[in-house]
């Protein structure tokens, strides 16, 4: 059967347990990308799009469980005030076709360095739940993305969902990239505070070969921060720019180069815990 | 001469033009425009004729998806043809093993350049490319095999299959080298060396600025792929559906490199998604009819978007060195440029380019003397030809830069500075040909300067609307505003003593109901323009009937030449133009024999000619139960010349002008912009089509925007790396600014209708005038485009930096 | 030309794939495809539906946008074999043979076609924005259509396009709610 149409998990699970090599199909926007540029050659495609249980948002009172073929059209459309940070990053996603089809599960399963959802993933210390006949697990998006492209994820491992733990506070993401709309992102931010916790968190795209926090940045942030007024003096939210920017890796590539992208994630980072604190 | 009004906004410039952003294009409703023959005789207005927005008769079809683009073309026993093109920007190939790929089932042809029958090479002005490169491949994407199979899947599986084995040989990527580099092609390394000298070559100014100047390699970007599908033909020929620009000579080069007669290839314009200059060249033309013929069946063709960045010429781009010198009041004296193009791999039009880039090195001013040095060479980088604007874009990149380095360095207003040195009629440019035509290069700059600026930022302006859009990279107080003007000069039609032409046929007959209606049959391409509707509306007009039908564009008319240069308009528009008045002649001929009056002048009104004299009338349905009347006419533009050796001569036929003044907001910390109007006074000489026009200076005006802050075909040790719409990148909707554009009309003497081509000056100084408002915002010197963030954020501060010999004494 | 890592692969594609998809409402057979085919390619070269046009194939210019359990998408980016059991609407099924819709109407009124390749799908977002959302401001529409790359018109009569509908659609419904 060149094409599985599972409408359980089960099953779907079921189909990569016999067939690991099995090419999973989430929102298509990047498999199928990949299948026209010939750059993957379909032989046994699992689809995903018919199981109900992948595509729910539910909350508990850890957090929220969002299903791996939840789109970022659902996120930016139903979920902005349970996910803010998420809905605000899901909005810079490709174009209004590219969000109601792509997923998040998809997002976390190419694991691009430049992916649109990872920064604030990260940032929220959100873990990825697997699946397998052999069982279920669930991985810190820190774990899970191991490289440019590469995840911890097991041939016969299914992602189902990814879990973001409740937190208080404001939140920011930005998407810097050469064009206002529908572009691939040079460097990105996402902050938030956990004013219950006092603590600082970002996550980095685009500037090294995974999304990155910078856990000096966000302890010299958290000192700085007054917490009671949510407030910051300027040097001390511009010493947070500096330290995320010391913090990346980047690379010069086609779509920009190393020094610019290190300065953008410093500025991008100051302004997101300015515009946190000015929440 | 007198700024014409047709319609409110088409204003004379001092006036508070109103802007026609945000409505319907203010310019309707105006008088039609009579053509000069028929100016006295047809009297009466026809509906939809000339002057009016008069409607697409292929906009239905476009809207329901029922326009048949070449890529949409179909027939049930089609294969899918496919290219090998080369990975290497200059190899020597070895071999080629097509064994494995001939093999695979549902392949049923692999061709290479030994099954090329006639000639090896084409090209648009020196046939050096090779058809499938045999030896050398000399630029990534070179076609080197092509396969027709019977699935698009398995014509690229076995494109994949064959096996060639490549030797890598040095490369040639820089253009300053290419002189005195060893020949990468037989022809050698220089396609063309133009100096140009005008006046007292060894004047000085008082005042002297100088800069160089950078422009990127932009891309067409159309969006409909190279397409087309091949039939062999009963008598051993081919029928070749095709996205082009230019039936004609797509249709000599096919014949050539085929080796059949001219008359067994048969073109037909296929639905065309854009053009911009990437379809003057061959592209798959050849290819896809080998594979019918050698097949004996129908063969399809359809670039991926990659093939089709590799697979077409791009603008070329430049390295400028400029010097301007002034005198204290402003008064230009002199400008000096060295200019060097790079080609790329073959000639395409790069030697047409060339002259334009060194004609109009000063732009649209009068300057006393000029010391041009331009040249054009072969790389191994990817082929460089026509794209709108051609070669005028580049230099006007510079100019206008410089324009504002002189004004910064005379502390003079830089809209005042470009005032006092614009040129008027009766004025020479630096070729020594005087300007006969119309020439408001003042009026186009007072019109866009009048247009109001946009509003103040609000303090709760939605983050999208700032620079950086849905990424939410800015805040209102992270950005800065600024405003640049640029002007420029672009030739209409064909230079240097080219015999241009453009052919129509024109039928006049009764439809069963007995109704009169008119065919035109013109091989000009229709590539989204709206020559289709112009054509309609010209034969309206002068023959008084309102059923116009088109023949589909094919060869099997006369040459139309191409839909480049600005010129179908005044070409293939005068062709029916004359077509229609030889019909006409016809018609009141057999009227005159009707109405029994021999000598008498009659007039042509919609539907029927009057005898005015004594009010007696015949309709023109009566007059044509004698029979049809067609005509079959040619229409050539007036003679140019060439250049001189010191690059003087008459060589353009004609001139426009337009100002583009842009409005910008810059994060600079960030480097991102956001461009939020561009004003626009454009020299249309007549608007034939207020709508039509409108929509070709919103849309060059895109692409100008797109060349200042986004458009670049990035290439590395001649490897192109960005061949996507993922990463070259094109205006969004939330990229483009508003326009608010006054069209200027002063009916050009000796043009058909007094209209001036449209198409390619508002992508010329648009880019220009982005740049200007990006380094007025920031202070940034920014002497390349496409300016990138990073260019912004760390370049050298300086609108005007002090460059050596800047500012002497005098 | 372009990296790629599948290795040549001397049988060529497997053409044996069979399904129905739901089409403008009707059941369409596919027979004897290959896998690896995207919803644009069977609209287009086994349905005799090419109003989606073919662009870039990478999900950048919405010239291939589709409505698919109705949400606006990039038919480009479907599997064809996946679309099975989805309500699928194209250009060609938004207005009865011979009829205009008002959106296509006022592209052609508003002066917004040129080439016309980018304008199905356009045609296609539009309503989809204007069934979502009656009365756009114009960043609203410039946001929507921002997937949808043109490069004839610099998007102005497209803008003034979708405001006349909007304008009209709103003046009708006053017509209506008027006693």
């Amino acid at each position: 059967m060149p094409i599985a149409r599972p409408t359980s998990l089960d099953d779907a699970v079921a189909v990569l347990a016999d067939d690991p090599a099995a090419d999973v199909l989430a929102g298509g926007t990047d498999a199928m990308v990949e299948i026209s540029f010939d750059h993957r050659r379909p032989r046994h495609v699992l689809a995903l799009r018919r199981i109900d249980e992948l595509r729910q948002v539910t909350t508990t009172s850890l957090g929220v469980r969002i299903g791996a073929m939840v789109t970022y059209g659902q996120i930016e459309r139903d979920h902005a005030t349970l996910l803010p940070g998420l809905a605000m990053a899901s909005r810079t996603v490709g174009s209004p076709q590219i969000r109601n089809a792509g997923t998040i599960g998809g997002n976390l399963g190419t694991a691009s360095p430049a992916g649109d959802a990872l920064p604030w993933l990260l940032a929220m210390d959100a873990e990825v739940e697997l699946a397998s006949v052999r069982g279920t697990r669930r991985l810190p998006v820190a774990a899970f993305v191991t490289g440019p492209k590469r995840t911890a994820r097991a041939d016969d491992e299914l992602i189902v969902a990814v879990h973001v733990p409740a937190m208080e506070g404001p939140q920011h993401t930005a998407k810097l990239g050469p064009r206002n709309a529908m572009v691939i992102s040079v460097a990105c931010t996402a902050v938030v505070l956990d004013t219950a916790a006092r603590q600082v968190r970002i996550g980095m795209g685009a500037v090294g070969p995974t999304p990155l926090r910078a856990p000096d940045a966000e302890a010299a942030a958290a000192e700085a921060i007054d917490w009671d007024a949510l407030r910051a003096d300027g040097t001390a939210i511009a010493a947070f720019g500096q330290a995320c920017a010391a913090a990346a890796s980047p690379i010069d590539d086609h779509r920009s180069t190393a020094e610019y992208r290190r300065h953008a994630v410093g500025v991008l980072a100051s302004r997101s815990l300015t515009r946190c604190l000015a929440a | 001469m007198t700024t014409t009004t047709c319609g409110p906004s088409s204003t004379a410039a001092t006036g508070s033009a109103p802007a026609v952003t945000g409505s319907a294009p203010a310019v309707t409703g105006s008088a039609p425009v009579a053509p000069p023959g028929t100016r006295e005789r047809t009297q009466r207005r026809v509906r939809d004729g000339l002057g009016t927005s008069a409607d697409r008769p292929d906009g239905t079809p476009k809207v329901t998806g029922a326009f048949a683009f070449s890529s949409d073309l179909h027939d049930q026993r089609m294969l899918w043809g496919r290219t090998l093109r080369s990975p290497h920007a200059h190899a020597r190939i070895v071999s080629i093993d097509t064994s494995a790929a001939a093999a695979m089932p549902g392949v049923v042809a692999v061709l290479l350049a030994e099954d090329v029958p006639g000639k090896a090479t084409f090209g648009l002005e020196h046939t050096d490319q090779p058809v499938l490169a045999r030896d050398v491949v000399r630029y990534e994407g070179e076609a080197v095999a092509i396969v027709a199979a019977e699935h698009p899947e398995t014509a690229l599986r076995a494109i994949r299959a064959i096996e060639v084995t490549y030797e890598p040989l040095p490369l040639l990527t820089d253009p300053a080298e290419a002189a005195t580099t060893d020949p990468i092609h037989p022809d050698g390394n220089v396609f063309r060396t133009l100096p140009l000298r005008h006046g007292d070559v060894d004047a000085t100014g008082d005042v002297v600025v100088e800069g160089t100047y950078e422009v990127g390699m932009q891309d067409q970007a159309f969006l409909g792929p190279e397409s087309a599908l091949a039939l062999p033909s009963d008598d051993g020929g081919v029928e070749l559906f095709i996205s082009t620009q230019w039936l004609h000579v797509d249709r000599d080069q096919v014949a050539a490199c085929l080796a059949l007669p001219a008359d067994q290839v048969h073109l037909t314009l296929g639905g065309v998604g854009g053009a911009f200059g990437a379809r003057e060249d061959v592209s798959l033309q050849v290819h896809v009819c080998l594979l019918a013929l050698a097949t004996g069946r129908p063969v399809k063709m359809l670039y991926s978007r990659a093939e089709s960045f590799l697979g077409h010429v791009h603008r070329h781009p430049a390295r400028m060195r400029y010097r301007h010198h002034a005198r204290r009041d402003g008064t230009l004296v002199k400008v000096e440029a060295e200019i060097l193009l790079d080609g790329g791999a073959y000639a395409s039009s790069s030697t047409a380019v060339l002259a334009n880039a060194v004609c109009f090195a000063a732009g649209p001013y009068r300057v006393e003397a000029a010391r041009i040095d331009g040249q054009v060479v072969r790389t191994n980088n990817p082929p460089c030809g026509a794209m709108r604007g051609f070669g005028v874009v580049q230099v006007c990149f510079a100019h206008e830069a410089q324009m504002d380095r002189l004004a910064a360095a005379l502390d003079m207003d830089p809209v005042e500075l470009r005032l006092h040195n614009a040129l008027k009629p009766g004025d020479a440019i630096i070729t020594g040909q005087r300007l006969t035509g119309t020439a408001p290069v003042r009026e186009v700059i007072e019109a866009a300067m009048a247009h109001p600026l946009p509003p103040d930022p609000r303090e709760d302006e939605p983050a999208i609307a700032l620079p950086g859009g849905a990424g939410l990279t800015a805040r209102r107080e992270d950005v800065r505003r600024g405003t640049g003007i640029a002007v420029s000069i672009k030739n209409l039609m064909y230079s240097e003593g080219f015999d241009d032409y453009s052919t129509a046929r024109v039928r006049l007959e009764t439809s069963p109901d007995g109704e009169p209606f008119a065919t035109v049959h013109s091989a000009c391409a229709e590539v989204g323009q709206g020559f289709v509707t112009l054509a309609q509306q010209i034969t309206r007009t002068a023959l008084g009937i309102e059923r116009v039908v088109l023949h589909a564009a094919d060869t099997g008319v006369g040459s139309a030449g191409s839909t480049s240069a600005s010129r179908q308009t005044w070409m293939s528009g005068g062709a029916v133009q004359l077509a229609c008045d030889t019909v006409h002649h016809g018609l009141l001929e057999r009227a005159r024999g009707v109405l029994g009056v021999p000598d008498e002048p009659l007039v042509l009104e919609p539907g029927r000619v009057v005898d005015p004299a004594t009010g007696a009338e015949v309709a023109i349905a009566q007059l044509l139960r004698a029979g049809p009347l067609e005509a079959t006419e040619e229409h050539h533009h007036a003679p140019t010349s060439t250049l001189d050796a010191d690059g003087q001569g008459d060589a353009h036929v004609s001139f426009a002008f337009a100002a583009h003044r842009a409005t910008v907001d810059v994060d600079p910390d960030l480097g991102l912009v956001r461009v939020l109007q561009i004003a626009t006074g454009q020299d249309v000489g007549r608007a034939l089509n207020p709508r039509a026009v409108i929509g070709q200076i919103e849309g060059g005006i895109a692409q100008g925007v797109g060349l200042a802050v986004m458009e670049e075909i990035l290439v590395e040790d001649g490897l192109v790396r960005n061949p996507s719409f993922t990463d070259y990148l094109i205006p969004t909707a939330l990229d483009m600014p508003s326009v608010a554009a006054t069209l200027i009309e002063q009916p050009e003497p000796g043009a058909p209708f007094g209209a001036k081509g449209v198409g390619e000056p508002p992508t010329i100084s648009s880019t220009p005038a982005v740049v200007a408002a990006i380094r007025d915002a920031t202070g940034k010197a920014l002497t390349r485009v496409p300016v990138r963030a990073q260019d912004i954020a760390f370049g050298e501060a300086g609108a005007i930096p002090p460059t050596a010999g800047s500012t002497s004494a005098g | 030309m372009t990296d790629h890592d599948a290795t040549p692969d001397l049988t060529g594609p497997d053409l044996s794939e069979s399904y129905a998809l739901s089409i403008n409402g009707r059941d369409r057979e596919v027979a004897d495809a290959w896998l690896g085919e995207s919803l644009l390619y069977v609209l287009r070269e086994r349905l005799g539906l090419p109003g989606s046009k073919n662009a870039c194939e990478q999900g950048e210019c919405g010239s291939c946008s589709v409505m698919m359990d109705g949400l606006l998408v990039n038919s480009c980016c479907v599997l064809a074999a996946d679309a099975v059991d989805a309500d699928v609407r194209t250009v060609e099924g938004l207005a009865p043979d011979g009829t205009l819709t008002d959106v296509q109407q006022a592209f052609l009124d508003a002066g917004a076609v040129q080439c016309g390749f980018c304008i199905p799908g356009l045609i296609v977002s539009v309503h989809d924005l204007l069934d979502r959302a009656p009365q756009p401001d114009e960043l609203e529409v410039r946001e929507a259509i921002s997937g949808n790359l043109c490069r004839c018109t610099g998007y102005g009569r497209i803008l003034q396009a979708v405001q006349d509908v909007a304008a009209a659609r709103t003046a009708a419904d006053a017509q209506e709610d008027r006693p």
